[in-house]
Parts: structure tokens; C-alpha cells; sequence
């Protein structure tokens, strides 16, 4: 009975209630979505770093080169010169490398040139077909497949730079080999082939001499290298860092059909590499070392990322203050109605006592209020939280490729305990009058 | 069935009240009457346990209210007293069944559909308390009253509310209902109406001792 009365006399107050609940329900939904979009951030930041231990880049900003070359948000720092890169990738320090090749995009897609290894770090699984092995053969990540239609055996063109509406390599086609599962990684969201065929691309595109774009250039004649490093990195990674004699033969084998031989000019140029070292001593001197004596840039990207999420974190925790405050004028709120109530309601309460509750039935009586309160305030903001992911994911899924899923995140159960903590605690006061009121007194008043 | 002894209250900074004592069989009926202001409203809500005589003693049905702890006081209340007030007071929320059998101690579930039909609001059970008629409202706290099937039935005011022919009416039904339960009934009010209508009475002094 107790729990009906609680219950009506919420509905009996539409008002009030609304007053209480819509308050409650701005500060849950509010802290709500900053906890299911900063957990999933994190998450996801997370998942593509791998163990990535170091990016090697073209100078500019290190949050730049992190943001490219390993979330591909952002657009990369320049090229870097394959000879120069080739001195890092052989140092004995040195566990593997994982050379990026950027260039061009299909649909939006970006097109990535880049080793089987890269595909490995992210325990990529193909869903159908299979690992490229010539140049301009393309593997789609799970989204890309989705998103574009492309089969296997499917033919399209790269666009030159990111943008659609960019200079179409009309010469040299790609042709779909693989489609990959879903690996929840950047990986999705890539289209990869080898390094060559972004050679090649724009090797054919060179001609034209229209290239207007700031990156991307690649040309040049050191591709035997490359080609070696490329194919050995298919065949066997584990051995990596010896067997130099092997390079030529396999650049015989394998790299006669790249167009590449043309160029003799300057030597190639990769976009970035990732790195992993065999000891965390190198991974403390080689960026220092990169840094001070080649043209490259070396960054930790965790370092980079905790430092973005720093800074992310001061904006957060902002929001997250005036949400508490938010919270805490809901607790005002709930308080002043149950307490403003109070006098309006004390026949009632009499009345209670006079058929045989006792004092600590109309204790739990204001409490149960509070608590459903909190409970319907609670909900709301919930299902709100989940509306406002849904609006941000339809921004942030075109401009940053990102998609935020509804899930239940575990800083909600904490959310859930201090709604109800609020609700508790500001029905505490009125709740502990009402035990405590004279009945004869309010009962007698003509 | 009820009877007390020697009771008194006083209030903070005045004079204690003495009362008369009191004494009514299962089945019996007394009226209590008296000027506002001499102090009927708080016997009857001694008598009901809703506060504590300064000196003297209720007993009902051998038990002695006075030495009762607050939660057996509350207790006893609900299982054994019928209280009806001036004001019909209802928790505006709910429903008129719902206020009916509002206590704890409500033990006629089953029969509320008689005892409403008894009281002639058997057909406004579904209705909210605001949509009764002052006659309806008031008939309805008898009902409340009596779902406990209690032995000690106490009617604040019960009649001065309303008009002479509900007046009787609403006297009919208590003399009734108190007969149904075996209950003692007693009413307390300024209402000459009921002087001629109740054997029983006492009348209170305005100015005490």
C-alpha cells in the first residue's frame, strides 16, 4: 500500500514531479553520454594503438602524426624518404616495422599502402578471398565492404587526396582480392594494398604534373628496397631482422610487374612506419635519437594519446562539473517539493498514523518518493543519453569515422547509485519530520 | 469496553484539563459534548492513543493504553479503533476503495463491497475523493472506520458538516455499524442535533478546574 501511495501521489503532482524528474534527467543524461562517449574513446583509442611503440614520420606535430598514421583521423605530417626510414627499420634495436604508404581514397575510403603485417597486428580474419600479393590488388576493410558494395574481383579507382571530389587515377585501377571481418580497429574503415601500388598510382599520375596536394608525391628508384622489405615482412616476420642477402632475390621474383623500374630520380618515399622495439631501452633512446639526428620524427604514441585525452579530460570533467551541479539542484529540487509538500500533506500523513502506520512508515513513505523519483529521473536520462548518441553518431560518423554504440557502460551503475543517493538523501529532512510530527496536532486544526 | 480514569492533559503553560470519566459497553453509545475550546477533540485523541494524557488512564477491552509503548499504541489503533473526523480527510491519490482500505489492519477485503452498500457508496468506489459529494465523503470515512472491525469506534465532529437530513443519516449509520460490530461508539460534538437523538451523554465544562 505503501509503495501505491508513494507511487500516486508522484502522478498525483505532475508538476512538481516534472520539475524534480526533468532536472534529475538533464544531469544523467548529460554525465551519462560523457561516460559512454569517454569510455569508448578510450576503447577504441585503445584497441588501435595495438603495441605500437613507436611512429616514425615526416616533422610537424606529433599529435598529427599519431592521429594519421595510426587512428587516421587526420591528414599525415609529410613523407619521409624510404633510404632514411630504411637506416631505423634495420637497427638492431628493432623488432619489427610496419611501413604506411598513404595516398589515395575511394569513396571516402582511405586507400593504404602498407605490409601483411600491418593487417596481422590487428588479428585481421578474411571474411572472403584473400591477402594481396601483387601490386594494385586491394583488401576492404568490413565497413568499406559494407558501405561501398564492392566484391571480390570488383574493380575501382583511388581519388588522389581524401577528398571525393579529388583527381581520379583513371590508370591504374584496383581490384578487390580480400574482404576482411570486422576487427573493430581502424582497420575497418582502410582499404589496403601494398606499398608499390600507391607507387605506382602516382607514378602514372606524375605524368600529368598536376598534382596540386601537399602529400603523396611518391616517386623514385630506390624501390628495390622497399620491395624486399615488403615481401619478406609476407613471407616471414619472425626472422625480420637478418637474412639482408635475401632482399634481391625477392625483389626479382615478385616486383617485375610494378611500373616502379621508371623511376630513377629521387629515391621512394614512404608516409610513416610504425615500430616495435625488442627492449624498452630502445623505445627510451631511438626516439631521442630519431629525433636529434634524421629528418624523421619519432613519437610514442601512447605518450601522445594519454596527452590528448589529458586534454580532452579538462573539457570533460568540465562538463562533468556542471552536470553534478546539475544533479545537486535536482537533489535542491526533490527536497523542496517533498518538504514544501510536507504541510499540504500533513492531514494526510495524520491520517496515515490514525489507521495504524507507524512514524517509520511515513519515513519510507518520503523516501520511497524520493527514490522514485530518482528512479524515473534516472531512466529518462538514460533513454536520453542513448537519443543524444544517436545524433552525435550521425555527425561524427561522417567527419570522423567514429560510431558510438548504446551500450551499458560500467561508470553507469556508479551514475545509477548517485541518482539514487540524491534522491535518498534529499528526502532524508522531510522524511525524518514526518516521522517525527504531532498527529493530534495536525488532526485537530478546524 | 472502554472506560478511563482520572484523566487529564495540560498544555504546555496552561492549567491541566480534567475530564469526567467514561465508561461505554460493546455495543453502547455515548455523546460527548461541549463548547469548542473545552478540550473534546483532545480527549477523543487520548482516547484514541493519538496522545498522551498528562494523568489518568484509557482502558479499552481490558488493556491499558496508558502503559502501551508508542508502536503498541499504534498498533492497538489499528487493529482495535475506528476513528471518524470532522473533516473527511482522504489521501487525495488514490482511490475511494484504496482509502477505504487503507490500514494495515484492514480485515474486511471481502466485505468492503457489503460495508460500502451498508454506507450507500458502494457505487463510487472506483471514484477519486474529490469526486464525492461532502455527504459521500464523510460516509466513506465511516466505511475506513470500520474495516478493521474495530471495538472502540470515536467520531470527531462527525455531523456538523452537514446538513440535517444527511446529519441523521450519518448518525443511523454509526448507531448502525457500531451495533454490526459490537463496537463502542463515541461521538464528540457541539451539535445539538444529536442531544435528542443519543440517550447517553456528558456534557464538558468550558472552564475547567
Amino acid at each position: 500500500m505503501l509503495v501505491k501511495i508513494a507511487w500516486k501521489n508522484i502522478l498525483h503532482k505532475p508538476l512538481n514531479t516534472a520539475l524534480c524528474v526533468s532536472l534529475l534527467l538533464f544531469g544523467v543524461a548529460i554525465i551519462s553520454l560523457l561516460l559512454l562517449i569517454q569510455y569508448q574513446v578510450e576503447q577504441k583509442f585503445d584497441r588501435d594503438l595495438q603495441d605500437i611503440d613507436l611512429v616514425v614520420g615526416a616533422k610537424g606535430s606529433p599529435l598529427q602524426l599519431v592521429l594519421s598514421a595510426i587512428y587516421h583521423l587526420d591528414a599525415p605530417t609529410g613523407n619521409i624518404k624510404l633510404a632514411e626510414a630504411r637506416k631505423i627499420m634495420e637497427s638492431p634495436m628493432v623488432d619489427n616495422t610496419i611501413p604506411l604508404a598513404y595516398g589515395d581514397s575511394y569513396l571516402g575510403h582511405q586507400i593504404l599502402g602498407t605490409s601483411p603485417d600491418y593487417l596481422e597486428k590487428y588479428n585481421a580474419q578474411f571474411l572472403e578471398g584473400e591477402m594481396f600479393s601483387k601490386s594494385m590488388e586491394a583488401v576492404l576493410g568490413a565497413d568499406v565492404a559494407k558501405k561501398s558494395g564492392l566484391k571480390i574481383g570488383s574493380e575501382f579507382l583511388g581519388t588522389h587526396g581524401e577528398v571525393s571530389q579529388g583527381h581520379v587515377h583513371e590508370e591504374s585501377p584496383y581490384t578487390v582480392v580480400g574482404i576482411l571481418d570486422e576487427t573493430n580497429s581502424v582497420l575497418d574503415r582502410l582499404i589496403l594494398t601494398n606499398i608499390e601500388s600507391v607507387w605506382q598510382v602516382h607514378a602514372d599520375h606524375d605524368g600529368h604534373g598536376e598534382d596540386d596536394e601537399h602529400h603523396d608525391h611518391e616517386e623514385g628508384h630506390d624501390h628495390e628496397h622497399h620491395d624486399h622489405d615488403h615481401e619478406h615482412h609476407e613471407n616471414d616476420n619472425e626472422r625480420h631482422d637478418h637474412d639482408e642477402g635475401g632482399h634481391e632475390h625477392h625483389h626479382h621474383g615478385e616486383g617485375e610487374d610494378h611500373v616502379v623500374t621508371e623511376f630513377e630520380r629521387d629515391s621512394m618515399e614512404i608516409t610513416a612506419f610504425l615500430v616495435n622495439f625488442k627492449t624498452r631501452m630502445a623505445m627510451l633512446n631511438m626516439p631521442r635519437i630519431i629525433n636529434q639526428e634524421t629528418n624523421m620524427q619519432a613519437v610514442i604514441p601512447s605518450l601522445e594519446i594519454n596527452r590528448l585525452f589529458y586534454m580532452i579530460g579538462v573539457g570533460a570533467s568540465t562538463i562533468r562539473l556542471v552536470a553534478v551541479g546539475i544533479m545537486l539542484m535536482a537533489g535542491f529540487s526533490v527536497f523542496f517539493v517533498l518538504y514544501g509538500r510536507l504541510e499540504n500533506r500533513k492531514y494526510e500523513l495524520g491520517l496515515l498514523r490514525s489507521v495504524g502506520y507507524r512514524p517509520v512508515h511515513l519515513f519510507r513513505l518520503l523516501v520511497l518518493e524520493g527514490l522514485i523519483l530518482a528512479a524515473i529521473g534516472f531512466s529518462l536520462g538514460w533513454i536520453f543519453s542513448r537519443v543524444g548518441l544517436f545524433f552525435i553518431n550521425t555527425r561524427v560518423e561522417n567527419d570522423f569515422n567514429l560510431h558510438f554504440e548504446a551500450l551499458w557502460v560500467p561508470g553507469e551503475f556508479w551514475l545509477l547509485l548517485l541518482t539514487f543517493l540524491v534522491g535518498i538523501v534529499s528526502a532524508l529532512l522531510p522524511a525524518w519530520q514526518a516521522m517525527r510530527m504531532d498527529v493530534s496536532a495536525a488532526l485537530s486544526k478546524n | 469496553m472502554l472506560y478511563t480514569k482520572e484523566l487529564a492533559y495540560a498544555y504546555p503553560g496552561s492549567l491541566p484539563i480534567r475530564f469526567p470519566e467514561i465508561r461505554v459497553g460493546a455495543g453502547q453509545s455515548l455523546l460527548i459534548s461541549g463548547e469548542s475550546g473545552c478540550g473534546k477533540t483532545t480527549l477523543l485523541h487520548m482516547l484514541a492513543g493519538l496522545r498522551r494524557p498528562s494523568a489518568g488512564q484509557v482502558i479499552i477491552d481490558d488493556v491499558h493504553m496508558t502503559g502501551l509503548t508508542s508502536k503498541e499504541i499504534d498498533q492497538f489503533r489499528g487493529r482495535h479503533i475506528g476513528i471518524v473526523y470532522q473533516q473527511p480527510y482522504f489521501i487525495q491519490s488514490i482511490s475511494v476503495l484504496d482509502n477505504i482500505l487503507l490500514s494495515p489492519y484492514a480485515t474486511q477485503h471481502n466485505e468492503v463491497e457489503n460495508l460500502a452498500t451498508r454506507l450507500h457508496v458502494g457505487k463510487v468506489l472506483s471514484r477519486y475523493p474529490y469526486q464525492l459529494s461532502v455527504g459521500q465523503q464523510q460516509r466513506v470515512t465511516i466505511a475506513r472506520a470500520m474495516v478493521n472491525k474495530p471495538k472502540v469506534i470515536l467520531a470527531d465532529e462527525p455531523t456538523s458538516a452537514l446538513d440535517n437530513k444527511n446529519c441523521s443519516a450519518v448518525l443511523d449509520l454509526l448507531l448502525g455499524e457500531a451495533q454490526v460490530n459490537q463496537a463502542a461508539l463515541i461521538i464528540v460534538s457541539h451539535d445539538d442535533r444529536l442531544k435528542s437523538e443519543l440517550k447517553d451523554s456528558i456534557q464538558l465544562n468550558s472552564i475547567q478546574n
